[in-house]
């Protein structure tokens, strides 16, 4: 009975410990939920605690898992700040009420193209659309004229996209408003019938270097940011740019905002501030992420076709429909 | 060994063993009746969300072709590998234990090893190693290898502490080496076959990274995928409803097969040991097997690390970002492990003490939560949490729960199987001679047991140390797991700073897996 005992205590003094035992975060500082590349937000996150001594404690995950999330959490989320790559996720939470007004300064810091006419959040980079493809398999000539193209037959089987990424659905989310429903619904009816799914969109290039398939609709940073290192995943790549405001010259914008639950605004707000400010912004620039800076005055990497060149539809990003989104998606059959 | 088991049982009053067990039973039956039902919450949730969600949303969501392509996916996956499996487990168990192979014990251990290589590091390594591989034979391939020692470790365990005199007996009415097998060892080994199948078969059901990077969708996949395009949404709801039911299915399957027979030993004095067997002219071709199933196991893994850890150089060693995933990854690990085994004790006792209907539904709860991919208990818990239970969300505790959910099979296969070897007479024994219920139960069958509670807390160590999704999911802020890490470096396709991580994950999970290796022998009195 005596060891049994000793058992049951020991176990028992091990639960208690773990019920209150220690918290991995820290309890000073912002949370973060970031759904940026971790190397970006770090970059960030590190440039601020530099300047501010305000310690940031990243978590990290995806655009719409978290923005789902963050609903779900409501007033209790643990979250100071969210980051995302895309808008819609900010629209969901926008829609639930969850974000503070962003501080005005920020905002000014921003054209209004990059920011939703709400002000409840703002963009802190950009993406744009882009048909990456294999150089040796495909001409300049047979590339699509725009993305509406790929639901034709004769793409039956040539390429690629990361259905369940919240780039891709972004893009679709694009689509959606450009186009309609109707328009959306058989693109993508076409979509599963053509194109070879991958998960990420880095697979997707890797793919096409490789030659396993003619060419993916990803963003066009992957490129760069493969040449930048060893090239390796992107020798035979060739970077297509639809422009012509086609629905595949989408430029998507990066969010950030500030939990209305938030309980350090001000630490928050200056966050949000300096990311959108030259600090945050040059990081774009001389950094490895090779997304477009979006603040005022600010440079993106030279290396890049500049953001003004790409003709990108003009699109509302406040209003961009991720759940009608995944159900038109999930009604495809492609999640 | 069918005679001992009607001679042990007839020869107690029916009387003398209901009273044996009431005594005992309080405890534990509350004890495994509350870890039950802590199981069945995200089931509980699922069903609870689709009431919510509606019949005509649910039925649009679930009778799609989509559902059908998956269902076909993952049904395929498990006939195929499953079985191959169980032929490659039983070929190369035999080999090391029972035949004169040369270097029998090393062989033995290589055959183990694999398991210290995480499943999607395979993958990872495969993917490298052949660019274009996808598909339903390769999720087979890769399948088997990373999954074969968890039927291998319990069928070489059985075929070690066999009884040699039952075999020499049927060899003296006449049976050849073939049908001695067929007819006798065989059957024995029915239990290690079914626990190891079904290991082998929930974790097909559940993985997930493994098949994200070989192009597989199965139901853990697609879950993933709509997890991640919704957050909660009640279609991720819907395919964790299936893969559940699959899971039940394969539960039922098991049951079915495992039977009631009794084969712990009962006579006087000790099992001679075995004598190994002469292979003579097939030496060459078995260790060819054996070869050949250590190179694909672990030949491709070590090479594809090591050519990446080249290729990144200094570079890729971020000390302290590494570091800190090291003690994170360590901590929960052990803390999980500790917890589940706790929490399986209970239902192990029952399942082999006092099988009954009752029991079966109850035990039947553990396995389902097993099964039950990573994503579906963090989300139930995620919910839960947020909404009922605040100050436990996202705190340590919540996780290591989510942990022993995820792995109580792991530790109930280990504990009941130990459990089944310590005779219940001991406990009897015990009980006559003044013991109190729980002491005579720690001082008997909970000691016998201890190599096979090790030996389960180091495979849920091992799975913890490998889980990925409910951490990324229910972990605390600020939370990088060595799994973490390594998944968000080779989802931007940086292998090379991907593989230090996978590298110290196999480095850490060696111990663990020799552990379990050394458990298996002492098991056997060896």
């Amino acid at each position: 009975m005596k060891y049994a005992l000793s058992t049951l205590a020991g176990a028992t003094a091990l639960v208690v410990s773990l019920i209150g035992g220690p918290a991995m975060a820290e309890d000073d500082g912002i949370v973060v939920y970031n759904a940026q590349h971790e190397s970006l937000a770090k970059e960030w996150a590190e440039g601020f605690t530099k300047e501010t001594g305000i310690k940031v404690t990243l978590r990290n995950g995806g655009d719409s898992d978290f923005s789902n999330q963050i609903v779900a959490e409501g007033a209790a989320s643990p979250a100071d700040v969210f980051l995302t790559e895309n808008s819609p996720a900010m629209a969901l939470v926008e829609a639930a009420g969850l974000f503070a007004p962003v501080d005005a300064d920020t905002l000014a810091q921003v054209p209004q193209d990059y920011q939703p006419s709400t002000g409840k959040w703002v963009g802190v980079a950009a993406r744009s659309t882009v048909f990456a493809y294999n150089k040796t398999k495909l001409s300049a000539d047979k590339l699509p004229k725009s993305l509406l193209d790929l639901a034709d037959p004769s793409w039956k089987g040539r390429w690629a996209a990361s259905p369940s990424g919240a780039d891709f659905q972004a893009i679709v989310s694009a689509l959606l408003q450009l186009k309609g429903e109707a328009a959306t619904a058989d693109w993508l009816k076409a979509m599963k019938t053509n194109f070879t799914a991958y998960k990420g969109n880095s697979t997707v290039m890797k793919a096409v270097n490789a030659g396993e398939i003619e060419g993916g609709v990803i963003y066009h940073y992957y490129y760069f940011g493969d040449q930048a290192k060893t090239g390796e995943n992107s020798g035979n790549v060739e970077l297509h740019y639809f422009k012509n405001q086609d629905p595949g010259a989408f430029v998507s914008v990066s969010g950030g905002g500030v939990l209305a639950s938030s309980k350090h605004q001000k630490e928050a707000q200056a966050f949000l501030k300096w990311v959108t400010g030259k600090g945050g912004q040059d990081v774009l620039k001389n950094g490895t992420s090779f997304e477009y800076a979006v603040g005022k005055d600010a440079q993106s990497n030279p290396k890049l076709v500049p953001l003004a060149d790409l003709q990108a539809p003009k699109v509302d990003a406040a209003t961009l429909n991720s759940k009608k989104v995944t159900d038109l998606m999930t009604a495809a059959g492609l999640l | 060994m069918q005679s001992a088991v009607d001679l042990s049982r007839t020869s107690l009053p029916p009387k003398t063993r209901r009273r044996t067990h009431r005594r005992v039973a309080p405890w534990i039956v509350t004890a495994a009746v509350a870890v039950s039902l802590l199981a069945l919450v995200p089931l509980a949730f699922i069903i609870w969300i689709a009431i919510q969600t509606g019949w005509e949303t649910v039925s649009a969501l679930v009778f799609r072709p989509r559902v059908g392509e998956l269902l076909v996916n993952t049904t395929l996956l498990v006939l195929l590998s499953v079985p191959i499996a169980i032929v490659l487990s039983v070929a190369l168990a035999w080999l090391t234990e029972r035949s004169d192979l040369p270097g029998g014990r090393l062989w033995a251990w290589l055959c183990v090893a694999p398991l210290a290589i995480p499943a999607f590091v395979h993958s990872y390594a495969w993917i490298t190693l052949v660019p274009g591989l996808h598909g339903l034979w390769a999720g087979v391939l890769v399948s088997v290898i990373a999954y074969f020692p968890f039927l291998y470790l319990p069928v070489s365990a059985a075929l070690r502490r066999l009884d040699p005199a039952l075999e020499d007996a049927a060899a003296a009415l006449g049976l050849g080496p073939w049908r001695v097998f067929r007819r006798v060892v065989l059957p024995q080994l029915r239990l290690a076959i079914c626990g190891g199948s079904l290991l082998v078969g929930l974790h097909l059901l559940a993985e997930y990274g493994l098949y994200v990077f070989i192009r597989f969708d199965t139901f853990t996949t697609a879950i993933v995928d709509q997890f991640q395009s919704t957050f909660n949404g009640p279609a991720a709801n819907m395919l964790a409803g299936v893969l559940a039911t699959c899971c039940f299915v394969l539960l039922g399957i098991e049951v079915l097969v495992r039977g009631e027979e009794r084969y712990a030993r009962v006579g006087s004095g000790a099992a001679r040991h075995q004598q190994r067997m002469s292979l003579g002219r097939a030496t060459v071709p078995s260790l060819a097997l054996l070869v050949i199933t250590t190179l694909l196991a672990l030949g491709v893994p070590f090479v594809t690390i090591g050519r990446w850890l080249l290729a990144g150089g200094a570079g890729v060693w971020r000390l302290d970002e590494i570091g800190l995933a090291l003690g994170q990854t360590l901590f929960l690990s052990l803390a999980g492990a500790l917890l589940a085994t706790i929490a399986a004790m209970p239902m192990a006792w029952i399942s082999i003490r006092a099988p009954g209907p009752l029991q079966r539904l109850l035990e039947g709860c553990n396995y389902i939560v097993g099964s039950l991919p990573g994503v579906v208990i963090a989300l139930a818990l995620v919910t839960i949490t947020v909404r009922i239970a605040q100050p436990l969300y996202q705190t340590l505790f919540t996780i290591l729960v989510a942990y022993a959910l995820m792995f109580l099979p792991r530790a109930l296969v280990s504990l009941r199987a130990s459990i089944a070897q310590a005779p219940v007479e001991l406990e009897r024994a015990a009980s006559s001679l003044g013991r109190r219920p729980l002491n005579a139960l720690w001082s008997t069958t909970i000691r016998l047991s201890a190599p096979g509670a090790a030996a389960g807390m180091a495979l849920v160590a091992l799975g913890i140390m490998n889980e990925l999704t409910a951490t990324q999911m229910l972990a605390p802020n600020g939370t990088r797991t060595l799994a973490m890490a390594f998944w968000s470096y080779s989802g931007e396709i940086d292998y090379a700073a991907a593989a230090p991580y996978a590298f110290i994950m196999v480095a850490m999970s060696l111990p663990l897996t020799w552990l379990l290796y050394v458990q298996s022998k002492r098991m056997a009195g060896r």
